[in-house]
């Protein structure tokens, strides 16, 4: 097969990868592994304890660990449509995001089933979903829906990645680096040599993947809201529960990618591939986000509300009275609609930094919003709890839900961390494909760095 | 159906549920019943008859309606006992929280103290009315929200009525717990304490030994009706307040009086909780009417912190 050899001058902007890491790095990997080190300890007690050292108990099942499921999930699904979106449309400056949206989505997508594994009390009989499984149970979909968007996305990721690993390979075969980071770069690359069938193959396959992965989210993030949905229960037996989930998904995988390529832009001075503008764009993504989300809080409130039944009213008042739910009710909704409207939408107030840390608080409320949507309801009971023990009338997370919440967030950085080491996060060769798509390709918006 | 043969199948339930036939477990008389009469007879037997008469009846005539005594295992428990609808009727104007079904369940199903299969809740029907003690077991519904959750098949819904849990299968996933509307169920947090009863050979009908992460709840005692007796709460009661029987044979017992269930539920307007959500359970209440005690007398069978979170929870009626 003839080779043609591409100009890799480009990758001099991107030495990281091509480089030994430095202190700082390493530094903070080291930190990051132990945190997963105490995580792992943690996790193997649990196994070997059991469920009695968290703070579930008979009314609340879950606590913590699902609302983590079901955050990181909405983070993959969510991420994984967006660089999807991206790609069909062609929009050029959602061009350089992909890459990180797809680590992103798949990092989340390996950590998310881990905590639903803490879940289950009995993590030795996994193998019964397989042999005794019934498709009658939403548990079972989720199952089939996890499964299918890990294959996706793995696929999905490595096709993004296979047309910049056949330049490493190429441009790196000149260089003095390790010689199994030689060899990786040629594995990887499957030998792609930039001819017109292998670019055109390429490029239907990640037509197709892509057009695959925004249906099977959307469904399989459903499938995880009807979970919920199903149960006869007040605060859950909802219909909006499927849209909302879809809704809090996507707001929060606008509000990560702006943080992670806010880190990505400073660390590794991306400066020319992140711009301002794709701040602000997302930025005002955000804020419409803000404005859906405020619409389907208030749609669901007001019906709850206005007229209602007895166990759907105790329900309300513990997320409104303080003593209970109610700052953290209310504090997620300020930040959701009152900060992240301000902040965003008053240019005075809209810059860079800005537009970050509005985004870190979101994160922060949409995770309040997904344990408020948990946990109050399932101490909501028809029947009210006569048990007197305060652990059972009131969930109270231990430690133990805290270190491998904190583990999860830190297998998060620390793959982010070394898939920098790999390739470079911005999508080289897609960046150099023209655009296709002349409706998207053309659409710019006015630059606000100036 | 004839008033006769109704009267007979009652008779059928009484020798079984209340345990009067000893040792002769679940067994109709052929005869006397619906059954043709046997040709060939041999020793006659003595049988206990609902009015307290003794009747001799043909040995030959007694089959087993039951099937096996013995707790059934593995693939049979997923069967009912067969011609078998189980249901329990709970005379609200009767319990006054002993709190005896709870300890006789407990020591039943080898469960910890901490573990109630059976809940007595204090309960009131609306701001005005006067508060009644509520006992809660599973209802084992007709419709049950937790079987069509399970993942695995843990939970099933049998012929005769019971919705039982196999610990062996159960993945202890706690989806059944969320789903049940009536929080019937709760789950082994801890391994089940040590006693002679631990080292049975486990059958769902027993649930004994249970297992630590997974879930358990009432079964109904399905492994008692086998042997002709009432399950443990109804047999702890001390008021007689819980009768337990076969829908089929229109017959319940609370262990002292044998009634017809069709008969208490008209006359007395049994009802069932939250029968809007459509599960359909097979536990009825007869409204908590004619009491002979106030609810506070119950409140001294419990604890400090037990008596504050029932007085809380009426203010929220
Ligand atoms: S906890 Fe056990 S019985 Fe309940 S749904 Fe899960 S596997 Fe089934």
């Amino acid at each position: 097969m003839k080779r043609q050899s591409i100009d890799g001058s480009i990758f001099k902007e991107f030495n990281y990868c091509t480089t030994p890491p430095s202190t700082r790095w390493l530094i903070i990997v080291i930190v990051l592994m132990v945190i997963i080190g105490v995580g792992l300890y943690t996790f193997i007690l649990q196994g070997v304890k059991g469920h009695v050292i968290t703070g579930m108990r008979d009314y609340v099942v879950w606590g913590v660990y699902i609302t983590n499921f079901i955050y990181f999930l909405g983070i993959s699904y969510a991420c994984a449509m967006i660089s999807c979106f991206f790609h069909l449309t062609r929009i050029q400056w959602g061009k350089s995001l992909m890459r990180i949206l797809e680590l992103i989505a798949f990092i989340t997508i390996i950590i998310a089933p881990v905590y639903i594994l803490l879940c289950i009390g009995r993590i030795d009989r996994l193998h019964f979903l397989a042999f005794h499984g019934r498709i009658q149970s939403p548990i079972i979909w989720d199952v089939i829906a996890i499964v299918t968007d890990i294959i996706f996305c793995m696929v999905y990721l490595f096709l993004s990645y296979v047309k910049d690993f056949a330049r490493l390979r190429d441009y790196t075969a000149k260089l003095d680096i390790a010689d199994w980071k030689k060899k990786l770069y040629r594995k990887l690359a499957l030998g792609y040599a930039f001819e017109h069938e292998q670019e055109k193959r390429l490029s239907s396959a990640m037509d197709i993947m892509a057009a695959i992965i925004i249906p099977t989210s959307i469904v399989a993030y459903s499938l995880l809201a009807w979970l919920f949905g199903m149960n006869l229960r007040p605060g859950w037996h909802s219909s909006i529960f499927g849209p909302q989930f879809i809704l809090n998904a996507v707001y929060s995988g606008v509000a990560i990618i702006i943080i992670i390529m806010w880190f990505y832009r400073r660390i590794l001075k991306l400066e020319k591939y992140i711009t301002d503008n794709h701040f602000y764009f997302l930025g005002y993504g955000l804020l419409i986000l803000t404005l859906f989300f405020g619409y389907f809080v208030f749609s669901d409130f007001i019906t709850n509300w206005y007229n209602t039944q007895k166990t759907t009213s105790i329900l309300l008042q513990k997320l409104l009275d303080n003593s209970q739910y109610g700052i953290m009710y209310k504090g997620s909704l300020f930040i959701t609609l009152f900060l992240t409207i301000v902040v965003i939408g008053i240019p005075q107030l809209r810059t860079v930094n800005s537009i970050f840390l509005v985004s870190v608080l979101v994160m922060l409320a949409l995770w309040i919003n997904r344990y408020l949507m948990i946990v109050p309801v399932l101490e909501t009971t028809y029947i009210p709890i006569s048990d007197p023990r305060p652990e059972y009338i009131k969930y109270d997370p231990t430690i133990v839900e805290w270190i491998l919440t904190v583990t999860g967030l830190a297998v998060f950085m620390l793959f982010l961390m070394i898939m920098t080491k790999l390739a470079p996060v911005i999508p080289v060769s897609a960046l150099e494909e023209k655009s296709t798509f002349k409706l998207f390709g053309k659409f710019s918006f006015k630059d606000h760095s100036k | 159906m004839s008033e006769v043969m109704k009267s007979h199948k009652r008779r059928n339930f009484l020798k079984t549920g209340a345990g009067l036939a000893i040792g002769l477990g679940a067994i109709s008389i052929n005869g006397l019943g619906t059954e043709p009469p046997i040709k060939d007879a041999g020793k006659k037997i003595k049988v206990l008859m609902p009015d307290g008469s003794l009747a001799e009846v043909d040995e030959k005539s007694l089959s087993t309606r039951t099937g096996s005594m013995q707790p059934a295992k593995g693939p049979k428990a997923k069967e009912g006992i067969p011609g078998r609808k189980f249901v329990m009727v709970i005379d609200l104007g009767k319990c006054n929280n002993a709190r005896k079904c709870i300890e006789g369940c407990q020591k039943g199903h080898n469960l910890d103290t901490s573990q109630e299969w059976m809940t007595v809740h204090l309960r009131k029907d609306n701001h005005q009315s006067e508060p009644y003690w509520f006992p809660k077991p599973c209802y084992h519904c007709d419709n049950p929200p937790c079987v069509k959750v399970c993942p695995v098949g843990a939970t099933y819904k049998r012929s005769d009525g019971c919705v039982l849990v196999d610990v062996n299968r159960c993945i202890g996933c706690k989806f059944c717990m969320s789903a049940c509307p009536y929080s019937a169920r709760v789950f082994n947090w801890e391994p089940p304490p040590k006693s002679s009863e631990a080292n049975q050979d486990y059958s769902p009908e027993t649930s004994v030994p249970g297992q630590v992460g997974t879930v358990g709840k009432c079964d109904f005692c399905p492994d008692r009706s086998r042997q002709g007796k009432l399950p443990y709460c109804v047999n702890s009661c001390p008021m007689g307040a819980i009768y337990f029987g076969d829908m089929n044979e229109d017959a319940i017992s609370n262990g002292t009086e044998t009634v017809s269930f069709k008969e208490l539920i008209n006359n007395r307007a049994g009802h069932r909780i939250l029968e809007e959500l459509g599960t359909y359970p097979s536990v009825y209440y007869l409204p908590p009417v004619d009491k002979a005690f106030s609810y506070e007398r119950g409140l001294k069978n419990l604890s400090e912190e037990q008596k504050k979170k029932a007085l809380e929870n009426l203010s929220k009626y």
